[in-house]
């Protein structure tokens, strides 16, 4: 007749020769209990603390595009955080679509940073992302760096027209947040 | 070393530490080898749980105070966005206001076992000294927590209780005026009842620390109100009695979770979901259901400043307990006659709850007061004479005696053993 068992096991804190007991069962089962119950009421308490239901609601705004001719830029609030949304020349369109991916520090296409058949809008939080200084560059008097995009005055990083990062400190591009277009004139951010 | 303590742990990481600060020892001797009374029955466990419902309140007052503005124009607003927005607001805010019913509900039989045990009896005097000054600080706590939603009830109950300090003779309305920082209930209260109802669960917590600290110099009291006599009267407190209250703490669990998920507004007054309003008072005034015994013994005295202190000395009769009562024997069991005296004062407090949430009005005005009569009665006259008169009966030996056997029954001869000493 084949052994059912080959070996007996041995439960924790027992030595050779001692099955697993009853009672170490019931500990087992008790204590994955407790952990489930503290779990159970430990989870409440911490996602208490993530965004509220009126901190979500309040996550969108809408940019009317009208008001800004080309060549030109605002900043647009977006939970709680500069949107630069810029009005690109067809030069700097051009400039933005030219740059070879191997250039890039964070390489981006231009196309995956617009939207299709509204090129000419550039939406981009307007955060640094080396230590979230906000950068210069949406007044044309403002210094753009070498790539005629925004300069970062704390430590020197410069974006290009697509608002991606070509000189340091800063490892990556200026993020692009979640938008749509409405209508030809107006986007919805968030 | 000089210095250190000298730490049996056995892992060299926990040994430093309790070798610097011995917690870990402190622990195990304090709540795992604690010699505790091996026939302790289930109204023992009411003192854990009124600790585990404490670090309830605290924790859910805590996460609770994330999200609340202790300003009159947005306290209630920030509670209804508590309840709406905020992710598992309305679990917090429930478990807090259902918390506070239960925490009353737990002391209060917490209390009840004292009384019917002799747990207030020499050497525990201090003990129950210092539960009552916890049974005062929780009841300021919830009064000011209550005000703090800033709904009818909370403001009108607020006016109602601070305006009893007027009945202080001379000072009275400097004391009113002071309490409230300004010349009604105002923005001031509201603003300084929420930083001292943060403030008071931390004392509390203090004073829990005392109290156990007390009791673990007495060693706790039993069923059978006699002292320990050898270690074979005891059990170590872990695992015995952590067991046990755990399977009390379980049995909570359920009934609070009942109470909080399908009758949250249970112990709540429906005219506290609206806003307050200083220029309309309720038709009702009338205070959460752990503060209706006071409030009808305030109310029967149709005299202000007698009522207040009736009031209060409903409480401060408490404290002189210990010297109230003359019986040399502790426990209930053993008291053929106050065995069935006790039960009048639950009951009393049970008429005089129901008195206070109806107007002061007959027969609801008479039932008060002779109910107030009667509790004051037990303490000051019932509990003296009963215990003095009384003939109580045979105590057991020793807790394990009655268990473990002793020899059978005593000869016609042998003479009932001597009352213990106090």
């Amino acid at each position: 007749m084949a052994d059912t068992m080959s070996a007996t096991t041995h439960a924790p804190g027992h030595g050779p020769g001692q099955d697993v007991t009853k009672r170490d069962f019931l500990t087992l089962v008790t204590v994955s209990a407790a952990a489930i119950g503290v779990g159970a009421i430990a989870w409440p308490l911490i996602d208490s603390m993530n965004p509220s239901a009126d901190v979500l609601a309040l996550s969108s705004v809408e940019v009317d595009l009208a008001p800004i001719p080309a060549g030109q830029a605002i900043t647009a609030v977006w939970r709680g955080k500069p949107i630069f949304v810029r009005h690109r020349t067809p030069d700097e369109i051009k400039a933005a679509e030219d740059v070879t991916l191997k250039q890039l520090i964070d390489p981006a296409p231009d196309s995956a940073r617009v939207k299709a058949g509204h090129d000419q809008w550039l939406v981009v939080v307007g955060i640094c992302t080396h230590l979230g200084c906000i950068p210069l560059g949406n007044k044309p008097t403002d210094p753009r760096g070498d790539f005629g995009g925004w300069f970062c005055p704390c430590h020197g990083s410069q974006y290009d027209t697509s608002g991606r990062v070509r000189h340091g400190p800063a490892p990556a591009n200026l993020p692009v947040p979640p938008y749509a277009f409405e209508s030809d004139t107006k986007i919805k951010i968030g | 070393m000089a210095g250190l303590h000298k730490s049996e742990i056995k892992n060299p990481v926990l040994n430093w530490i309790d070798s610097r600060l011995p917690i870990i020892t402190l622990m195990q001797k304090e709540y795992g080898a604690f010699p505790t009374p091996k026939n302790f029955n289930y109204w023992w466990n009411f003192g854990a749980l009124a600790m585990v419902i404490l670090g309830i309140m605290v924790v859910t007052g805590i996460f609770l105070a994330m999200n609340y503005t202790p300003h009159k124009d947005m306290a209630f607003d920030s509670v209804e966005r508590i309840m709406r927005d905020v992710n598992f607001g309305w679990l917090l805010r429930y478990a807090h206001a259902n918390g506070a019913s239960m925490f009353f509900i737990v002391v209060y039989v917490h209390m009840f076992r004292g009384l019917y045990y002799g747990s207030y009896k020499a050497p525990r005097e201090l003990l129950w000294m210092l539960g009552v000054v916890l049974l005062l600080l929780m009841m300021a706590t919830a009064f000011m927590g209550y005000v703090l939603p800033w709904g009818q009830m909370s403001y009108w109950g607020a006016t109602v209780i601070t305006n009893l300090f007027s009945a202080i003779p001379l000072v009275g309305d400097s004391v009113v005026t002071w309490l409230w920082g300004g010349f009604s209930v105002d923005n001031p209260t509201l603003n300084r009842f929420f930083s001292l109802h943060y403030l008071l669960p931390f004392v509390i917590l203090g004073m829990v620390f005392l109290h156990v600290v007390a009791l673990h110099i007495t060693g706790s009291n039993n069923p059978l109100g006699i002292d320990v006599k050898s270690p074979q009267d005891t059990l170590p407190f872990h695992p015995y009695y952590t067991v046990k209250d755990s399977v009390g703490i379980c049995l909570f669990f359920v009934v609070y979770a009942i109470i909080v998920f399908f009758f949250p507004d249970l112990f709540g007054d429906p005219d506290n979901y609206i806003p307050a309003n200083p220029l309309q008072t309720p038709a009702d005034i009338v205070p959460e259901w752990y503060f209706l015994p006071f409030y009808a013994i305030l109310r029967s005295i149709p005299n202000k400043l007698g009522g207040v202190t009736m009031m209060f000395g409903a409480i401060a009769v408490l404290f002189v307990l210990p010297w109230l009562d003359l019986s040399p024997v502790r426990s209930a069991r053993f008291r053929p006659i106050y065995k069935w005296v006790f039960w009048l004062l639950p009951i009393s407090c049970v008429v005089l709850g129901v008195v206070g949430a109806h107007k002061p009005e007959d027969p609801w005005l008479t039932i008060g007061r002779l109910a107030t009569l009667y509790y004051f009665a037990h303490f000051l006259v019932l509990l003296p004479l009963i215990g003095k008169f009384e003939r109580p009966l045979p105590l057991p030996e020793s807790i394990s005696q009655p268990v473990l056997g002793g020899g059978g029954p005593l000869p016609a001869s042998a003479v009932t053993k001597p009352m213990e000493k106090p």
